[in-house]
């Protein structure tokens, strides 16, 4: 079996296993598979996949909700995934081959568009540093309805609190990677803000304060697998599509504004809810091992989302006024599917069913 | 992070104080408090369950610092 790595207590990476390829969901995800999981053109293609991108022309004329569609969202997560290194059975020199890029294009066209006709910006703010983070502290603002966090905290069984991390670690173990994407297409003080916000993401120096190490702890505390990917299989279209839209953002220039919007937002709306996760899991009995991600973020984020409003995203939308309407609508497709996915999780939790695609048949791995 | 830079409070309308610097925090008893990020939110709500640090409470409580902080 191939080797791979993963963070060990120390976040220090340890060869451990390799995770296996995924399974497909349909006609696209397929012929990716089978294409990623051979070894990638060195120096040029050996064999043609220009059949590629037709097929996703197909699969999305077909395609009822491309935020929905299991095998569009695997493709997309796959195409990204090349790109992150993070799913290790995929070769490196896929990353640029012409084919694959022209697919992604074609899936990110779909979902931007489903994106932007899902949101839309109410009474904008002037382009300032002040007018932009007020309007996002606004947007962000806690509701008193019922939510996932609260579900967590009060009610969720052993097993779904684990389901919630299964689905949590498709970003989590990854932490702050679709945003870093940004870095270099900053400039000035929104970049010097989004690096020190990253900078905390990932520890501040210490490898075991990088957050996707806290979280793998939390995730073998509770008994799971913390290699990254070994859930993909689990979790369905709508889970794939979180992560892919922050990928979208981050790793296309011309949306930097709407990545700087998602993690504006994504910060503003994490301190109270990690205070009630971290809360639930203690609830069912977990100590410092697993509660100690949920802690730190109701600390960093309460500074992050003070950074991220005005020193990054307020900035930014001065700095260049151009980039201010794909700032807010980044913002507020962050709300929008984070809402989705909470609706989502509550009414099968509330309903007594898995929120996975298959149900786990055995506590760990 | 160097000894002899400056430490910045900046003020955060209607939030917290934003820490930057080499400044170590005490406690009641006199202990230093173990302070990991390079930039901390100290709670101006009084409502945090984690204080000296923010937790973010002060969005639900309504707390206002009025104008005098503001850009």
């Amino acid at each position: 079996m191939k080797a791979h790595t993963a963070l060990d207590r120390a976040g220090i990476e340890q060869v451990r296993a390799a995770v296996a390829p995924v399974r497909s969901r349909g006609p696209l995800s397929d012929a990716l598979c089978s294409i990623l999981s051979r070894p990638g053109p060195r120096p040029v293609p050996s064999q043609s996949i220009g059949h590629l991108p037709e097929a996703a022309r197909e699969a999305l004329a077909s395609s009822g909700s491309v935020i929905e569609d299991e095998d569009l969202q695997l493709s997309l997560f796959l195409l990204y995934g090349s790109a992150y290194g993070s799913l290790r059975w995929i070769d490196a020199s896929w990353e640029w081959h012409p084919d694959l890029i022209a697919t992604r294009g074609l899936l990110e066209q779909a979902f931007e568009a489903h994106m932007r006709s899902a949101v839309s910006v109410a009474d904008p703010p002037r382009a300032s540093r002040e007018a932009v983070a007020a309007w996002l502290f606004t947007a962000t603002a806690p509701g008193p309805g019922p939510s996932l966090a609260r579900f967590v905290a009060k009610r969720a069984s052993l097993e779904q609190a684990r389901e919630f991390l299964i689905q949590r670690s498709i970003y989590t173990l990854r932490e702050a990677d679709p945003h870093s994407w940004a870095i270099p297409r900053l400039t000035g003080r929104s970049k010097a803000a989004l690096v020190e916000i990253q900078s905390d993401e990932y520890g501040g120096g210490d490898p075991a304060r990088v957050h996707a190490a806290i979280f793998a702890r939390t995730m073998r505390g509770a008994g799971l697998d913390d290699r990254y990917g070994a859930y993909v299989d689990d979790v369905p279209a709508l889970t794939l599509a979180s992560q892919n839209m922050m990928s979208m953002f981050g790793l296309n220039r011309r949306l930097r504004g709407a990545i700087v919007g998602h993690l504006a937002a994504f910060e503003m709306t994490s301190s109270l809810p990690n205070r009630l996760y971290g809360d639930g899991f203690r609830r069912l009995g977990f100590g410092p091992e697993v509660t100690a991600y949920f802690d730190e973020h109701v600390e960093a984020d309460a500074v992050h989302e003070q950074i991220a409003a005005r020193d990054l995203a307020g900035a930014l939308a001065e700095d260049e006024p151009a980039l201010l309407d794909d700032i807010l609508f980044g913002a507020l497709a962050c709300l929008r599917m984070d809402a989705w996915v909470g609706d989502r999780f509550l009414d099968a939790w509330q309903n007594g069913r898995t929120t996975l695609r298959r149900a786990r048949t055995r506590g760990g791995e | 992070m160097r000894d002899d830079d400056p430490v910045t409070f900046t003020a955060c309308p209607d939030g917290p104080l934003i820490v930057r610097g080499p400044a170590t925090f005490i406690d009641e008893d006199g202990n230093p408090i173990d302070q990991p990020r390079r930039a901390v939110a100290l709670c101006r709500c009084g409502g945090s369950a984690i204080k000296p640090w923010c937790d973010g409470t002060h969005k639900v409580t309504g707390f206002t610092t009025g104008q005098s902080d503001r850009d």
